[in-house]
């Protein structure tokens, strides 16, 4: 479950009040907004990435409003992937669990069983950077399912691909969802992304949420 | 009716613009270069080799470059991070401040670090230091000022300022984004800086220690004023240059200076090597 009670959020001249919405385990939502209406930002805020001026975050029945980011369990997939280029692919996709201190040979069995998932093992041995857009969405997704987050929360994900990958990119954020139950949070300002995906639709209108 | 067809007029000017202007300095560099070239003689560089006081400046200037550039590393790595990731009160002064290095006159950095060591802060430092060094049983070095410590400190002092600046671009113009997404991943801040920000950095962490040792090869007034030009002891190559002239030794001091050409390019190449995209790229695939 994903659940954002009376969240307020101040920076500057953007205020965001009173934002509430709550994803039931398992589901996949999808929160649309304009640019600027501030859905990144409610995004980063249950990511633990921005900070709240009120309200609070509830992530698989926890209170995290004060947790660290790394302490919240959670995937999350930013627009632009943001791989580690520094890293190979495998490195990439195993990050999560060295930081865990997994055994060697668990991490490499997770790994595997993802690039399976995400169709990208053949590249494994490429470094992260040079991959296509297809390929570095499907590598941003499968780091942050790595430790079995039970949320995952993606921004933007698609807007970056071409119609083909992004076609691709549905049927396959379809079967992560079936095959790991995970409940999701996409933030999009793409209704082709929402009749697809979601199982829920939030709008994010003057700072307001409606369903 | 139809609007006659446009045809954009020649590149050539412009072009040939780009390449006057530029190629004016480039000559001037390379005029440089061979006029040192020509003035010396294989055995005028040879005789500078051999004398004693010159191989002490060359292996003087070669190790304390580099210890310099590596503590210059030290203390803008942290520096350009947080000025970079951070926005605090007092940011605009730090900030004016670590510039001060970079538009002042090196001869009064010199001078300041000398005043520096003069006063009661300074002293109590020195006397510490000296205390070390005989607790340490090192004979070799006897003090800070005047001595090879005070050679150190005045080109870090300066060189310091430009690997600074340096990596608070290279850090600017790496998104947190990453480090944002190793925070979600199980990363405190510390493991998200050396697992994802710093291997980012490495290019600009060369860079930033190539400039450093390159401006600490080229200090010169600070190190006269703070740590004198005493041969065998605190003479590095660019005072060499400064003593050779003063003597009217012209012949060795052109062959030093060529020296310092031949030392600064080595390692400017060498730098340019090993940061080059190929073999970084050797550091992700084994």
């Amino acid at each position: 479950m994903i659940a954002v009670e009376q969240l307020a959020i101040r920076q500057g001249a953007f205020r965001l009040d009173d934002v509430s919405l709550t994803v039931p385990t398992g589901q996949y939502a999808v929160l649309m907004g304009r640019t600027g209406s501030g859905k990144t930002t409610v995004l980063e805020a249950i990511a633990g990435l921005r900070r709240i001026h009120h309200g609070r975050v509830l992530l698989a029945g926890r209170d995290v409003t004060r947790e660290k980011p790394g302490g919240r369990n959670i995937g999350y997939v930013p627009q632009d992937g943001a791989l580690f280029t520094s890293m190979t692919v495998r490195d990439n996709l195993g990050f999560a669990l060295a930081i865990r201190r997994w055994p060697r040979e668990r991490i490499a069995a997770r790994v595997r069983e993802l690039a399976d998932l995400l169709g990208i093992a053949p590249l494994l041995d490429r470094p992260a950077r040079g991959l296509s857009g297809g390929e570095a969405q499907r590598l941003a997704l499968g780091r942050a399912l790595a430790a079995h987050p039970p949320v995952l929360l993606l921004d933007e994900p698609l807007s970056a691909l071409d119609e083909d990958t992004r076609n691709d990119m549905y049927a396959l954020l379809k079967s992560v969802r079936d095959r790991t139950g995970v409940t999701a949070l996409h933030v999009t300002h793409s209704p082709t992304d929402a009749e697809r995906l979601a199982d829920v639709v939030f709008r994010l209108r003057d700072g307001k949420i409606t369903s | 009716m139809t609007e006659p067809a446009h045809r954009p007029r020649t590149d050539v000017p412009f072009y040939a613009g780009l390449l006057v202007l530029g190629g004016i300095y480039v000559v001037l560099l390379a005029g440089l270069l061979l006029a040192d070239a020509s003035y010396t003689t294989p055995p005028q560089l040879w005789a500078a080799l051999q004398s004693a006081e010159i191989r002490y400046a060359i292996w003087l200037s070669l190790w304390s470059c580099t210890l310099s550039a590596f503590l210059s590393l030290l203390v803008a790595v942290p520096i350009g991070y947080l000025m970079s990731r951070h926005r605090f009160r007092g940011r605009a002064l730090v900030d004016g401040l670590l510039d001060i290095p970079i538009v002042l006159p090196p001869l009064v950095v010199g001078l300041s670090l000398l005043i520096l060591f003069h006063t009661f802060w300074g002293r109590w430092l020195e006397d510490a230091f000296k205390l070390l060094l005989s607790w340490l049983g090192i004979r070799r070095i006897r003090a800070i000022t005047y001595d090879l410590p005070a050679v150190i400190l005045a080109q870090f002092s300066v060189a310091a300022a430009f690997a600074v600046r340096t990596l608070r671009v290279t850090f600017d113009q790496i998104s947190p984004r990453r480090e944002q997404v190793a925070l979600t991943l199980g990363c405190n801040r510390a493991q998200a800086f050396w697992r994802v920000a710093l291997p980012e950095a490495r290019r600009g962490l060369l860079t930033a220690f190539t400039l450093a040792w390159a401006r600490s090869l080229g200090e010169f007034g600070p190190i006269l004023i703070f740590a004198g030009a005493t041969r065998m002891r605190t003479e590095v190559l660019s005072t060499t240059v400064f003593l050779e002239l003063s003597v009217g030794n012209l012949e060795a001091a052109v062959a030093v200076s060529l020296l310092m050409i031949v030392a600064a390019l080595a390692v400017l190449l060498l730098v340019r090597h090993l940061g080059s995209e190929r073999n970084l790229a050797k550091v992700v695939e084994p």
